[in-house]
């Protein structure tokens, strides 16, 4: 073992109430964000700058520029498997928690999911920041051990028993997202209108892309 | 350590609650804790690994309760306080005052280079990538168990994988080790792994689905040939 010692832990007091109030939430961390400002570690328009890029900038319609180029470019498509990190840099995007992505490719016969049941792994420079029920003990705790019914149960998604379920539980520094199958009827869509079908959860793997609007005969 | 927090394979926990149309931020305290990560991780008062072993060591009550970004306010607070950074008095002090007064604003100021650097540490991130002049013990195809070993400190040898035997999947060269840094003892690189488990080797032939993998990344002082 290359840790010969482990330092002594240093629990946090164990709070009266378990959990603190959303008031009282609100109020600690609106304390601590103060005497931060105070000391010049954080400001206010840092909070409003980076509150924005993950609200309107950073967030799941670029992993679906992402799919959609694979889907319409083979040669794309075949470097993203081979180095994800590098193709998604050829459209510009890459980044925080995003340093070292992987794309699994969704087939006939494996239907691939992401999680992290150690925390809350998770790339945000394809998804943006996860949503919560990825970050809360439900999924994290089944999505291993039964997958197969919370994709049924829970995401109304139903694979078939003959198609394997593989899940990436992300416990190392490597950021998986999925890519998932190319509808069927969508020949005649461009690149960006395949993107209109990528939903975020088809690249988590709880959920398929969108099917495309029936044409008007 | 075998905290609260290594969930995979936990039973009883309930259904997936997913919120219909959920926006990024559900209040302006979320905004605050989590520009607390890239602000203070800056400044040296943690590092990834330091601030997840911050959050396994909440109340494991609290942790399954509350709110996940009030994980990053706790973990923050811990390496600020012991960093000298922040001082607890004052903090409850101010605590007690936001409580009084809800709507009392936070202390207006600007800061256009730090504002600057927050948008090049998203552009760019900091890979955990690390050079290392260690060979790697292992290959794609191999067959592994993962040590049974229980740490006390920092690890991502999740408890449901310990024991058991999978394929390596893939090499990815040498990463910061979690076990190390998570624990202040530096970066000390190790190969990492992405080992493909059978569910069967998981969680038994009787439980498991049959045709259900599971693949988790590993480093590799935890693992032995099988």
């Amino acid at each position: 073992m290359s840790t010969t010692q482990i330092p002594a832990q240093t629990p946090l007091p164990i709070p009266k109430t378990i959990p603190r109030s959303e008031e009282e939430i609100a109020a600690r961390i609106k304390a601590l964000e103060a005497l931060m400002i105070e000391k010049g570690i954080m400001t206010t328009d840092a909070v409003d700058r980076l509150a924005e890029i993950y609200e309107n900038e950073v967030g799941p319609h670029l992993g679906a520029k992402v799919v959609a180029k694979a889907w319409t470019d083979p040669e794309f498509k075949a470097r993203l498997l081979a180095n994800a990190t590098e193709a998604c840099a050829e459209l510009g995007i890459g980044g925080l928690q995003g340093e070292d992505m992987i794309a699994v490719e969704n087939t006939d016969t494996v239907h691939n999911a992401i999680v992290c049941t150690l925390c809350s792994c998770y790339p945000w420079p394809v998804l943006g920041l996860p949503p919560n029920w990825y970050k809360a003990p439900p999924y994290r705790s089944r999505m291993v051990r039964t997958p197969r019914q919370v994709l049924r149960d829970d995401f109304g998604l139903d694979i078939p028993e003959s198609v394997e379920i593989r899940v990436w539980d992300s416990s190392a520094e490597l950021r998986y997202f999925v890519l998932p199958q190319r509808p069927e009827g969508t020949e005649n869509l461009s690149e960006e209108e395949l993107a209109q079908l990528v939903t975020r959860d088809s690249m988590i793997g709880v959920g398929q892309p969108l099917r495309p609007e029936p044409a008007r005969s | 350590m075998n905290g609260v927090h290594d969930l995979g394979g936990t039973d009883g926990l309930g259904p997936v609650e997913v919120e219909k149309d959920e926006p990024v931020w559900h209040a302006d305290w979320e905004k605050a804790a989590f520009t607390m990560f890239p602000t203070n991780s800056v400044k040296g008062y943690f590092g990834v690994d330091e601030f997840r072993y911050g959050i396994e060591q909440m109340h494991p009550a609290e942790y399954l309760l509350s709110p996940y970004y009030d994980h990053w306010a706790h973990t923050i607070e811990h390496y600020t306080v012991k960093a000298g950074a922040i001082d607890p008095e004052e903090l409850d002090k101010r605590t007690k005052y936001y409580l009084e007064n809800p709507d009392a604003p936070v202390p207006d100021r600007k800061d256009p280079e730090l504002v600057s650097l927050m948008e090049t540490i998203v552009h760019q991130g900091g890979s955990a990538r690390r050079d290392s002049d260690r060979p790697a013990q292992f290959t794609v195809g191999d067959r592994v168990r993962i040590k049974e070993n229980s740490p006390f400190g920092h690890t991502r040898r999740a408890r449901y994988i310990r024991g058991k035997t999978g394929v390596i999947e893939a090499a990815h060269g040498t990463f910061v080790y979690p076990d190390s840094a998570g624990n202040g003892l530096g970066d000390d690189p190790q190969h990492v792994y992405t080992v493909l488990f059978r569910a069967a080797d998981l969680w038994g032939q009787e439980e498991a689905d049959p045709n259900q993998t599971v693949t988790f990344d590993v480093w590799e002082p935890y693992l032995e040939r099988a």
